[in-house]
């Protein structure tokens, strides 16, 4: 990676152009829009040539990191590999170049789509039926905590407003069940880190909407009074609802509809292989058990045997979340992943996500601290060195990863240990690979106790060092014209 | 075991389970009550080689029809360069998650922070972010921010000259979030901003949103309307096309607090309704209030100029239940096709494209009109791309008249309303030849 520092707009010169356009052909022009509603100025876009813009951009890439380049045990994003082929159908003219408002009987083959996909995604999850509008995980689950309101709100059950969250969910889970009206509970865990149930039964009455759950945990455990919590939880009339960003491990294993889930939603862009792009496109289809179908969100897309339609509000669904119905090219490379997976390599991949997970566990838990020391699926945490006295934290351990040539597990994360670092290999990572990580957390681990230093003031090999974060936020900058 | 993405060997797998201490695979399951655990056949195809996965997309896509769009209704048919595709496909922007780690994730974070800049230029707001997943949930959004901005107040006026599905979205984040959302009547096909302005007295309106381009197309002349929302200590969001803010009178200088729209007119191809990219801009006191992920500038402890996702404190991962919002995305990879879209295009570029546009349109406006099945629907009302007739022909049928003869065209608007785009695509050619066809249309 090498350092470079242009923004596009350093590159602009008055008159040059990056444009190739019709010559013009009509009369009018927007000159004949009334001044008034025209804008004042000429928005202060940069003027450069195309391949100024092609090497800008590509510098910029040189200066980042994905999946393509190394190693990047990123716990709960499951970065695992993006297939190429799924690019290439999901850049196919034929797909792109479709309107969202096509008459019926001329996309019959993206409505197609949006069947087999729902009919698959039922299958690997025992869901009864799926929305594939939300548009990311975030979305999904605000969508599904839409769907857990409207079942009680349809039912004239309206004091059910409180949602019970366990204290290692991800930070979406409040905040998704806070936009959704639903006041949050937070139910801990038990020094074994999975759900304490003696406290959840205090906390279930007929104000419960439901409980959100991720399982496995955001600790890589498997809740295994999984059956007993939900029949606790609906004993008391609430719903269950299912955090898919940790599904990988229970890909080909696990059914969320068979541990008693009501609502689920699945994060195509970890669990089903489509890229992360930075931070999205996404996809967060939901899927609900069969007394739930009629609230799920509209358009939705139905099949009658011979034609595929596509269709709108039936008065009892949850509404609209979606200008239109999702992000369709992302389905697609979701898709062609399953597709390629079958009905048997399925059986295999979270078994070695799994595998790996262990494996990497079982190698470093004597140089790290492995707060709870069992069986993890397919992520665990650490609760940073096991060796405290040097003084060396999760964040140096993490900023020396990358000298190393490795992106940086998530770190401070669960809150439930003051150093946490979370590692998720995914199924994609051979041994060797997971070898040479291992060994350098192994080398990391030595240079806490004979070089403290170097790890204070990691990484020293990338484009740019730590960043002066607190300044940034003091005073911020958020655009060019303002630097 | 032969598949491709998975790496293991036989030899991989016993030796790693002999680290682990268990026999098996299965044994690794051994947490799992067995109760669970899935015995049975998944109802999936058998594993396809690439070439049958892509047999199976081909056959798929012969089931679509190609039409030439002259439909817009949120979703426009303008011309993405070829220099965007080879850009976003790099994998590491690609197979690159959030820049959590900003030393090796310099180009997502410069890149935002060049979108974060033109998208402000545009709408001539002070800041943005890149984490909205398109328009209708960016309005659902900035609707959210407004009642987080003004605490007591419980109700939102949605202009009804606002797109349908963005309405909707909006109505359901309301509905569910506990906020009461009033749809405000339309003038001579315009929002009618004395309706608005009489809403407003109650004073417990906390946002309220208009377009700057409305359903039917017509620009809205939105004066008056930010002084009588700030009187009413309400804040005021303008949704528009950005594509047309490069020539249109801007959220900024209409008022507003907050823009926010779809940027997929900005170099994002039509993609059967997503990925888009929605855009949330607003002024610099509501920054705190902002949704998702923004990037600010700093340096490293060499001194080197740097980026970073910054204002963290407002995040669902620290702030969990009291976040601003539960975005955790950006909509990264669509921020870069606008970003290397508008770098191409330039100030000259975007001009021209409104230009090939507006003309476009007036010209297939006129001769709609000499067809003498299409009149004015809204007295002198002006538009830019997208406009509203009224036809003597029946509405619906006219519709799938022309998807039958090609065309994805006069988009059904409520009774005898139908709508027409055209884009810097449309050729004359094009234009006279659907023309044509309405003209020997009998319905």
């Amino acid at each position: 990676m090498k350092y470079y520092d242009k923004l596009i707009f350093e590159l602009s010169q008055p008159g040059r152009c990056g444009y190739s356009l019709p010559e013009w052909r009509w009369e009018a022009t927007c000159e004949d829009i009334p001044l008034s509603l025209r804008r004042k100025d000429v928005a202060r876009l940069p003027e450069v040539s195309e391949p100024d813009v092609v090497r800008h951009y590509t510098n910029l890439s040189n200066m980042n990191f994905g999946v393509d380049t190394g190693f990047y045990p990123l716990g709960s994003c499951t970065m695992k590999y993006n297939p190429k082929i799924n690019e290439e159908i999901a850049s196919m003219p034929g797909f792109a170049c479709l309107h969202p408002l096509q008459p019926e009987s001329t996309v019959q083959g993206a409505l197609q789509l949006y069947h087999d996909l729902g009919r698959a995604l039922s299958s690997i999850t025992g869901m009864a039926e799926f929305t594939l509008n939300p548009f990311a995980g975030a979305h999904g689950e605000l969508t599904g905590l839409m769907i857990m309101r409207q079942y009680h709100m349809q039912r004239g059950d309206l004091k059910r407003t409180r949602v019970i969250v366990p204290d290692s969910a991800h930070g979406t889970n409040p905040a998704s069940a806070a936009v959704c009206g639903l006041e949050v509970v937070v139910v801990k865990s038990k020094p074994d880190g999975t759900i304490d149930t003696d406290e959840l039964a205090s906390l279930l009455d007929d104000t419960v909407a439901g409980i959100m759950m991720t399982n496995p945990n955001t600790l890589g455990l498997f809740e295994k009074e999984i059956l007993k919590i939900a029949e606790m939880v609906h004993g008391c009339g609430g719903l269950l609802y299912y955090d898919g960003a940790n599904f990988n491990p229970l890909l080909g294993k696990v059914r969320p509809g068979d541990m008693g889930f009501d609502i689920l939603h699945l994060n195509l862009h970890k669990t089903f292989s489509t890229p992360h792009g930075g931070g999205g496109p996404g996809s967060g289809p939901v899927g609900v058990a069969a007394r739930l179908v009629e609230y799920l969100p509209y358009p939705r897309v139905t099949f009658d045997g011979e034609r595929y339609h596509l269709i709108g509000d039936n008065g009892k669904s949850a509404g609209r979340v979606s200008g239109f119905a999702g992000n369709f090219t992302v389905l697609l490379k979701a898709y062609a992943y399953i597709l390629s997976l079958g009905k048997q390599n399925i059986r295999l991949a979270g078994a070695l996500a799994t595998l790996n997970a262990n494996y990497i566990k079982e190698s470093l838990k004597d140089c790290y601290k492995l707060p709870i020391d069992t069986l993890c699926k397919h992520e665990f945490v650490f609760d940073g060195l096991a060796d405290k006295s040097t003084g060396v934290t999760t964040l140096d351990v993490a900023k020396r990863l990358l000298d190393y040539g490795f992106h940086a597990p998530t770190v401070y994360f669960p809150l439930l240990f003051h150093q946490s670092i979370m590692i998720e290999p995914t199924e994609t990572e051979s041994k060797e690979t997971l070898d040479a990580f291992i060994a350098v957390m192994r080398k990391i681990a030595e240079e806490a106790v004979s070089e403290p230093d170097t790890l204070r003031e990691a990484p020293h090999t990338t484009p740019v060092r730590r960043l002066d974060e607190t300044t940034a936020a003091k005073n911020p900058v958020l655009t060019y014209f303002e630097m | 075991m032969s598949y491709p993405y998975f790496p293991h060997t036989g030899e991989d797998i016993a030796g790693m389970l002999g680290r682990i201490g268990v026999k098996s695979l299965d044994e690794l399951y051994a947490d799992v009550p067995s109760d669970v655990l899935y015995g049975g056949e998944y109802d999936l195809p058998d594993a396809m080689p690439e070439m049958e996965v892509r047999r199976y997309f081909d056959n798929l896509d012969r089931k679509n029809s190609r039409l030439t769009v002259f439909g817009g209704c949120g979703a426009y048919d303008h011309y993405s360069p070829a220099v965007i595709p080879a850009l976003i496909s790099r994998a590491e922007f690609l197979t690159a998650y959030t820049p959590y780690q900003a030393e090796i994730s310099q180009g997502t974070l410069r890149y935002i922070f060049e979108f974060q800049t033109m998208i402000a230029e545009l709408t001539k707001m002070d800041c943005a972010n890149a984490s909205m997943y398109d328009g209708a949930t960016s309005a659902a959004e900035a609707m959210l921010m407004a009642k987080a901005a003004t605490r007591k107040k419980s109700r939102v006026l949605v202009s009804g000259a606002m797109a349908g599905n963005v309405i909707e979205v909006v109505a359901t984040y309301m509905k569910y979030h506990g906020v009461e959302m009033t749809v405000t009547p339309l003038d001579n096909g315009s929002t009618d901003i004395a309706a608005i302005e009489s809403e407003l007295q109650n004073g417990d309106v906390a946002g309220v949103l208009v377009p700057s381009i409305n359903k039917y197309g017509v620009i809205e002349d939105l004066t008056g309307l930010a002084d009588a929302v700030h009187g009413a200590k309400a804040l005021l969001a303008v949704y528009s096309d950005p594509s047309a803010l490069a020539v249109l009178k801007t959220p900024g200088e209409w008022g507003a607090d907050m823009a926010c729209g779809d940027a997929q007119t900005l170099g994002i191809p039509l993609n059967y309704g997503g990925p888009y990219v929605g855009y949330l801009a607003c002024r610099k006191e509501l920054v705190r209030k902002l949704p998702g992920r923004i990037v600010g500038a700093t340096t490293d402890i060499d001194g080197k100029r740097a980026f970073v996702l910054t204002l963290q404190a407002r995040e669902q991962h620290i702030r969990r239940e009291k976040a601003t919002s539960n975005i955790c995305s950006n909509q990264s990879l669509m921020a870069l096709y606008v970003t290397v879209y508008l770098s191409l295009m330039g100030k000259e570029g975007m001009k021209r494209v409104n230009d090939l546009s507006y003309g476009g349109a007036h010209y297939l406006y006129k001769q709609l009109l000499a067809t003498g099945k299409f009149s004015e629907a809204f007295e002198g009302k002006p538009f830019l791309k997208e406009f509203t007739v009224r036809t003597s022909l029946p509405a619906d049928k006219l519709h799938a008249a022309l998807a039958d003869g090609g065309y994805l065209a006069a988009m059904p608007m409520g009774g005898d309303l139908v709508s027409f785009c055209v884009t810097e695509k449309r050729t004359r050619e094009e234009i006279d030849n659907m023309v044509e066809l309405i003209k020997r249309i009998e319905l």
